[in-house]
């Protein structure tokens, strides 16, 4: 009788956990069919779009034809500019983290403040650039203040990448130079920075994938509705993606259907591919790591 | 000539120091000058509108009636953020434990990058995909004359969350020691009971931090809800109807404004408001991570 009733308790049991994670497989399943219906809905709608000259051209017809090329190079720019200025203050800032900053409350507070940066929606980085860069600095809405907005809203990114990877030196090497007599900073500059070269890049590509996909932050301070013809300095205006597919989507809705797509899928792929870059760099260096 | 150059060496890492220290305290910095801007340019807002009517006005129409009411604006943040979390923490906890507690590491090894993947994917991109595929089945569904509401942007919003809710909580599950699991096994439990009697009530810190992360981002986040829930400033309590929220009318109105006058300084205004949201929201899911340190 026991027996029996134990039996029936564990097959019980057993339903039970057979329903709990087909429950659960089924809620992953709705995330990764949401996620690749995503990119291969944008592939199948955006690739018919998708040639040389919609790739190389200027837009023509009040943005009705031709090509996208101003968006991609507009982008481009940004996100060099981006690069330019959060590369080395991101660097800089994780070396004071990883090899000057004592653990202390000043340290803390830097740390929650990164991660308070990283929290900060981006229309509010638009806020501030267009204040302060464009308006008080004077820049104006141009691809330095542009660049300089998005340069904040990745420093978080390149910071905290960047120190991960100055963690992952070993601190030997550390003594190993400071015995021979080098400085601190000829340790740092010629023997740690070099060794955390990956994770630096890793953090770079990814920050950057990020800074080519936003907007909010590049309505007020770069974005041009239309501007065909090429920049000829930092203080020109520029177009970029992300604002033209905006555009395009909201205020342009009498555009060719698989215009639209195209620049969708082009502005996708451009990010996918510095994302996927980045995280195969980074498993490069994992596996170089380990062996 | 030796004390000469020892001592130039010393000025030269002590400049070296005092370089790397500001750049390592950039972070206080922006996030100070943020806020000094954003109080600046606000104050000529607070000065000469009311305070009470901008928080209890019901109608927000900057330009026509020279009204500033934020109740309209709250409450369309308020409705697509809560829809948002109701739909993100059943898909994104679940998907975690599956995926950190059940699924075979081969699986775990394809499911992860594919979610790492969509937290690339640009908002203006997600927006525009609301736009074109779910705004038109939310009218057909609900017999709606529009499907750009505020369950639009909830359901986007839901998924734009989901990498940071998974991650987080995956890695708090990660994080349980597998004492844990052999000790509830050992007493007789099943693989099932031990994750949602064991692991899952130990990983409950983490998991409320990446809620609350994943909140953050929901309430920050701007052109997908500016695309897709309809841009109407008005104070509706239904998701089937259109909404704005703060964030939207900010990139929506900014464009148009006087630079100085008192829609501008408005903007900023709500724009503080923002801010000191997602402070306060960083600020909880930091005490959660604190909590796992302690413990």
């Amino acid at each position: 009788m026991v027996g029996e009733g134990i039996e029936i308790n564990k097959r019980r049991k057993t339903v039970m956990e057979k329903i709990s994670y087909t429950f659960l497989l089924f809620l992953t399943l709705i995330v990764i069919a949401f996620v690749m219906g995503i990119i291969i809905y944008l592939i199948v709608k955006g690739s018919s779009a998708i040639n040389w000259e919609f790739l190389s051209q200027k837009p023509r017809a009040g943005m009705r034809e031709g090509g996208i090329f101003p968006a991609i190079l507009g982008t481009m720019y940004l996100v060099i500019g981006t690069l330019i200025f959060s590369l080395p203050i991101g660097i800089l800032a994780a070396i004071y983290l990883n090899e000057y900053a004592s653990k202390n409350r000043l340290t803390r507070i830097i740390r929650l403040s990164i991660i308070n940066m990283s929290g900060v929606p981006s229309v509010v980085y638009g806020l501030f650039g267009l204040g302060f860069f464009v308006i008080l600095l004077k820049f104006g809405r141009s691809i330095l203040a542009g660049s300089l907005t998005l340069a904040l809203l990745i420093l978080p990114v390149i910071i905290t990448a960047t120190e991960e990877a100055l963690k992952t030196v070993p601190d030997s090497y550390r003594h190993a130079s400071l015995a021979l007599g080098a400085t601190k900073w000829q340790t740092i500059t010629k023997v740690i920075l070099p060794q955390a070269l990956p994770g630096i890049i890793t953090g770079s590509v990814i920050g950057i994938g990020r800074a080519a996909g936003e907007t909010a932050p590049i309505i007020f301070t770069v974005a041009a509705f239309s501007q065909p013809n090429l920049p000829n300095s930092i203080f020109s205006q520029v177009m970029a993606l992300p604002y033209h597919l905006y555009v395009l989507a909201t205020q342009l809705t009498d555009t060719p259907e698989n215009m639209q797509w195209g620049t969708a899928l082009v502005l996708l792929m451009l990010v996918l591919i510095f994302a996927v870059s980045g995280t195969t760099i980074r498993t490069r260096f994992r596996l170089r790591k380990k062996e | 000539m030796a004390r000469l150059k020892t001592r130039l060496r010393d000025i030269k890492s002590f400049i070296i120091y005092r370089f790397v220290f500001l750049n390592g305290i950039i972070s206080i910095i922006v996030l100070g000058l943020i806020l000094a801007f954003l109080i600046a340019n606000s104050i000529r807002f607070f000065l000469s509108y009311p305070i009470l009517e901008f928080l209890t006005g019901q109608k927000w129409s900057p330009t026509v009636l020279e009204k500033f009411g934020f109740l309209p604006l709250l409450t369309g943040s308020l409705l697509v953020t809560f829809g948002a979390i109701v739909i993100a923490i059943p898909l994104g906890i679940g998907s975690a434990i599956y995926i950190g507690e059940l699924a075979p590491r081969a699986v775990r090894e394809i499911l992860k990058p594919i979610i790492e993947v969509l937290a690339t994917i640009p908002s203006v991109v997600i927006g525009f995909i609301g736009i074109k595929l779910l705004a038109p089945i939310i009218k057909d569904l609900f017999n709606l004359s529009i499907g750009l509401t505020a369950l639009a942007g909830s359901v986007m919003l839901a998924f734009m969350s989901l990498p940071t809710i998974i991650s987080i909580s995956e890695d708090a599950i990660n994080a349980v020691p597998n004492r844990y699991r052999h000790a509830s096994v050992a007493l007789g439990a099943t693989k099932w009971e031990t994750t949602y009697r064991t692991v899952i009530p130990s990983a409950s810190s983490g998991i409320a931090a990446a809620v609350m992360l994943g909140l953050g981002r929901i309430v920050g986040e701007t052109m997908t809800v500016l695309m897709i829930t309809g841009n109407s400033p008005r104070i509706v309590f239904s998701w089937l109807q259109p909404v704005r929220t703060i964030t939207a009318t900010i990139a929506a109105e900014m464009g148009e404004t006087v630079q100085g006058g008192l829609h501008y300084s408005s903007l900023f205004a709500i724009g503080l408001i923002l801010f000191l949201i997602t402070f306060l929201i960083n600020f909880i899911s930091d005490r959660f991570i604190n909590k796992i340190r302690e413990s």
